[in-house]
């Protein structure tokens, strides 16, 4: 069985994908996972969780080209340059 | 030799060997996982020889190093569970959780110790030992009825109780759920620790005094 592995390098910080163990059950995973994952110091925590239970979700399908939901969507640059001359003031 | 003195060596070369020992399993393990966890299991356990061992120089007014590999094969005092050879992994994994069961007795006493220093190391290595002991249980949990499992406990038992002192053996076999036996008692040394001895000491014995 395969278990997705999570490290969180210092208190408060997000939890990032580490890397996996394929272990029998969780117990076996805890004590795989501390070793490989926790024995240099490099962890202030780990999630162990099996793979079956993430849900992979994929496929965001942006067919009519919604641009305006995307930060690239949405130019600042020409609307800037207007504001600017406006005001009288060039660009930095 | 002061009996404090004494006490860290045989709790020193115990660490020392079982790490040797232990660490023999390295690219040979089970399972990939396995192989990572005891070979990192077997670095901790030198680790907690190399403490005990410094504590002992100061003492001693050697150094660790010296104590860990200057001695003749005799000098050493640590049990003969540990000094077991080429076990298979039923036999590693009842021997690793026999030591670690008895481990915990012996380092319940020292942390009680009046002597400061030994209490407080006693307490640092008992941290890290809780992890090793969770792996022990968790693999005697799984093996447990197995037949070559079984047999191997019953073949180490003796064995086990030589790790600890007399007074402290009721309580292993409670712990252990067994019979009281007669014990394989520390000091004669078998073949097979020469055998390590030579490896272990082969590097350091080929220039002597040199510095790394």
């Amino acid at each position: 069985m395969i278990f997705e592995v999570f490290r969180q390098e210092r208190r408060g910080q997000p939890f990032a994908h580490a890397g996996s163990v394929d272990a029998p059950d969780l117990e076996f995973a805890e004590a795989w996972a501390r070793e490989q994952y926790g024995r240099r110091q490099e962890s202030e925590a780990l999630w162990v969780v099996p793979r079956e239970a993430v849900r992979e979700v994929h496929d965001f399908p942006d067919e009519l080209n919604k641009t305006y939901h995307r930060v690239d969507g949405y130019s600042l640059k020409a609307k800037l340059k207007e504001a600017r001359e406006r005001a009288g003031t060039a660009a930095p | 030799m002061s009996e404090r003195a004494q006490r860290l060596l045989e709790l020193a070369d115990d660490e020392l060997i079982l790490g040797w020992r232990d660490s023999e399993w390295t690219g040979i393990a089970p399972t990939l996982e396995e192989d990572v966890a005891f070979s990192s299991i077997a670095q901790n356990e030198i680790g907690h020889a190399r403490a005990l061992y410094e504590l002992a120089a100061r003492d001693l007014g050697t150094t660790a190093d010296a104590l860990a590999f200057d001695r003749s094969p005799e000098e050493y005092r640590s049990a003969p569970l540990v000094e077991l050879r080429r076990l298979d992994w039923a036999r590693t994994i009842a021997r690793h959780w026999l030591y670690e069961t008895a481990d915990e007795l012996r380092l319940e006493e020292l942390k009680r110790s009046d002597d400061a220093e030994v209490a407080g190391l006693a307490a640092k290595m008992d941290r890290e030992e809780v992890y090793h002991r969770m792996h022990a249980q968790m693999w005697a949990d799984r093996l447990r009825g197995d037949e070559r499992f079984e047999a191997a406990v019953d073949e180490l038992w003796p064995y086990a109780l030589g790790v600890l002192a007399p007074e402290q053996r009721a309580a292993l076999a409670e712990r252990v759920g067994r019979e009281e036996v007669d014990a394989v008692e520390r000091g004669e040394h078998s073949d097979e620790l020469r055998e390590l001895w030579n490896e272990m000491t082969m590097v350091r014995r080929s220039i002597p005094g040199a510095t790394w």
